[in-house]
């Protein structure tokens, strides 16, 4: 084959001159080959980033949108909130992606009104983190929703914190007070929740997780009726980041208007 | 020497990783994604056409760069080569099917280290022509999203009794679920590899048995 | 501090990176067979990972967040530097040992693990801290894997398999086996109150 014949001729072609010549461009063509190998490799990679950031950007708010109205019914808008300096104040546009855990979401209603408060959190579950969020009400003081983002829990098991209705539709009105207790069984209390069959060390961190997040967000939220108000879009897009931003900030969605 | 046949010999390329020197089942490689990403069947398919997808850009690539990449620094060469089109198939993943790409995970950014991708540059595309080396790319790409494809089916259908997503056995059936844990990978790719064995050595023996006869 | 103990003993034991994560199997499959040669090469594993994992916390912190889609680059980057700096190292201080490991030193850029563990640690947003100690848990886990395995194989050897199961086929058997055991780490963390 004409090409193994080609291999064993050497790379570089030196005349009949010099040696040391041969060495000097033997160096400064390696040097040579990487860098131009690293800027096509950049050219590259920077042009589908260009191409494919709005799309990524649109869907991670969509899918965060999603959850945050899933957990507060009547939700249509929402808005980032953050936690600085003892205040909760409404997300600016140039905010550095925020830290896990220092910021919720507010949700409102097509009219603007205040809806609920969205929090997201995460803990250790029985088989690894488990990322979930959840509407709490300040006005009622009850917890509306709950999802879970993120889990490894046994499949079928465990997993079932995920997608069962059962479980899930008892935080559409759970009290917090003094904390939620997990029940194994049927409780009868405001702030009880019967664990899934089969699932207890999954149901109890679910549990533990919410009342983690309690302990440090409900002392920090405005009382009822001064939450922070729809801050209105100006016809820009609002920025929202997701809870576990993977790369960097994420403009967030249409205001819906 | 006479040029080869092109099309006999493009044929030959690109068939020879579907069976003979496919991938996963023969020469055990690629071993990391084969088992982590097929617990279901649309997921290992996903990650089969991802990584096809960078071996045959980057042997393309590397192919026609050829006679231009001095051999010292070829490794460092073709590592960015390769980094370079799983980050952008990453983005595109994200971009197009962003439910696959979280079931993917780090996965993705793991078809780099896949030794399948690497082995095949230095073992041919650097030697070759492009056009041999595209389907050496294909074939090898195919054999492997065939295994994980395969891997992944099996896997489903055991550990969920589902395929693609759709039910085959009903609400009653009890779903072998240890298939779609980490020990079911192991242990189903061990079946697997010991049934490849098994029929290659029927194979070996028939086709020994029939020289036998004919001599 | 809590945080720290549940990072270490989950990529130690609870999410091995092996029998959990599917990671570092080529050397897994490869090496495995004689226990001090595998249980060098865990050491020299959990070395690189420190470092990279020291590198990945940098690079996250000061350079990326300008450059978010030259992460994967620059990891693969600071890998390969780092194996051939530690080659260096050990031809050095022990040749006798850079025998021994032989191919499988430079392998480790190729080991999934590695990389792996640059790219959870991102995902994960671990500070310096808690990457360091998740470093030191995956690539004990590692080391504990390929320890397990050697051993087991140095006795399988001994013993009477077909022979169209020798080779790949029942070393997958095996670790199937191994991870089935360590599927009873989980929950570990989860009895106390």
């Amino acid at each position: 084959m004409p090409d193994e014949k080609d291999d064993q001729q050497p790379l570089v072609q030196i005349g009949p001159g010099g040696k040391q010549g041969g060495g000097l461009f033997e160096t400064l063509r390696l040097v040579f080959t990487l860098t131009l190998a690293g800027l096509l490799s950049g050219l590259l990679i920077v042009s589908a980033y260009e191409l494919t950031l709005p799309r990524i950007e649109a869907n991670q708010a969509a899918a965060l949108r999603k959850a945050v109205f899933e957990v507060l019914p009547g939700t249509k808008q929402m808005q980032q909130l953050i936690w600085r300096d003892g205040h909760l104040v409404v997300a600016g546009p140039s905010q550095k992606a925020p830290q896990p855990g220092s910021s919720v979401y507010g949700g409102y209603d097509q009219a603007g009104k205040f809806v609920g408060y969205a929090i997201p959190a995460a803990g250790p579950g029985f088989q690894d983190t488990i990322q979930l969020i959840f509407g709490f009400n300040p006005a009622r003081r009850r917890i509306v929703g709950m999802e879970v983002l993120e889990s490894r829990e046994t499949p079928g098991l465990g997993s079932r914190i995920a997608d069962d209705p059962g479980f899930h539709s008892q935080f559409k009105d759970l009290a917090v007070e003094p904390k939620v207790v997990l029940v194994k069984g049927h409780g009868d209390k405001a702030n009880d929740v019967d664990a899934i069959t089969g699932a207890t060390i999954s149901s109890t961190a679910v549990v533990k997780i919410i009342n983690k997040a309690d302990a440090t967000w409900l002392p920090k939220l405005p009382k009822a009726g001064q939450a922070p108000a729809l801050v209105p879009s100006k016809g820009k897009e609002r920025e929202i980041h997701p809870v576990k931003p993977p790369g960097g900030p994420v403009p967030g969605g249409n205001s819906g208007k | 020497m006479s040029s080869p046949t092109e099309p006999g010999q493009a044929y030959a390329e690109f068939v020879k990783g579907l069976w003979k020197e496919n991938p996963t089942f023969v020469q055990v490689l690629g071993m990391c994604p084969a088992l982590a990403v097929t617990n279901t069947a649309v997921n290992g398919l996903a990650m089969g056409v991802a990584t096809l997808f960078v071996l045959l850009m980057s042997s393309i690539l590397v192919s026609s760069l050829r006679r231009l990449i001095p051999k010292q620094v070829r490794i460092s060469t073709y590592i960015v080569i390769i980094a370079t089109f799983v980050t952008v198939a990453d983005f595109a993943l994200q971009a197009a099917a962003p439910a696959v790409h979280k079931e993917l995970g780090a996965f993705v950014p793991l078809i780099v280290v896949n030794c399948i991708i690497l082995g095949r540059q230095e073992a041919f595309a650097s030697r070759n022509t492009v056009w041999l080396s595209a389907m050496d790319a294909l074939g090898m790409g195919s054999g492997f999203t065939g295994a994980l494809l395969l891997l992944g089916s099996l896997r489903e259908i055991l550990g969920k009794g589902s395929f693609f997503g759709i039910s085959l056995f009903g609400p009653h059936f009890e779903p072998w679920v240890i298939m779609i844990l980490p020990p079911g990978g192991f242990l189903m790719l061990g079946v697997l590899l010991l049934i490849f064995a098994w029929v290659k050595e029927r194979r070996q023996h028939t086709s020994e048995q029939a020289r036998e006869e004919a001599a | 501090m809590g945080q720290l103990v549940w990072i270490f003993v989950s990529a130690l034991l609870i999410n091995n990176f092996t029998f959990s994560y599917f990671l570092g199997l080529c050397p897994f499959f490869g090496v495995s067979s004689r226990l001090a040669t595998a249980f060098r090469l865990g050491l020299a594993n959990i070395f690189v990972m420190v470092i990279t994992s020291l590198c990945a916390s940098f690079l996250n912190e000061f350079i990326l967040p300008h450059a978010p889609y030259l992460r994967l680059i620059s990891f693969i980057v600071v890998i390969a530097s780092t194996v051939q700096f530690v080659e260096m190292v050990i031809k050095k201080v022990s040749p006798g040992l850079f025998r021994a490991l032989g191919i499988f030193l430079p392998l480790i850029t190729t080991n999934c693990a590695i990389l792996a563990l640059a790219l959870f640690q991102t995902s994960r947003s671990y500070g310096l801290l808690q990457g360091l100690v998740f470093a030191v848990g995956a690539g004990g886990g590692l080391t504990l894997a390929l320890v397990l395995m050697a051993g087991i194989r140095e006795e399988a050897e001994l013993s009477d398999i077909p022979a169209l199961m020798r080779g790949t086929a029942i070393n997958m058997l095996i670790a199937g086996i191994l991870s089935l055991a360590f599927m009873g780490f989980a929950g570990l963390f989860s009895g106390s109150a």
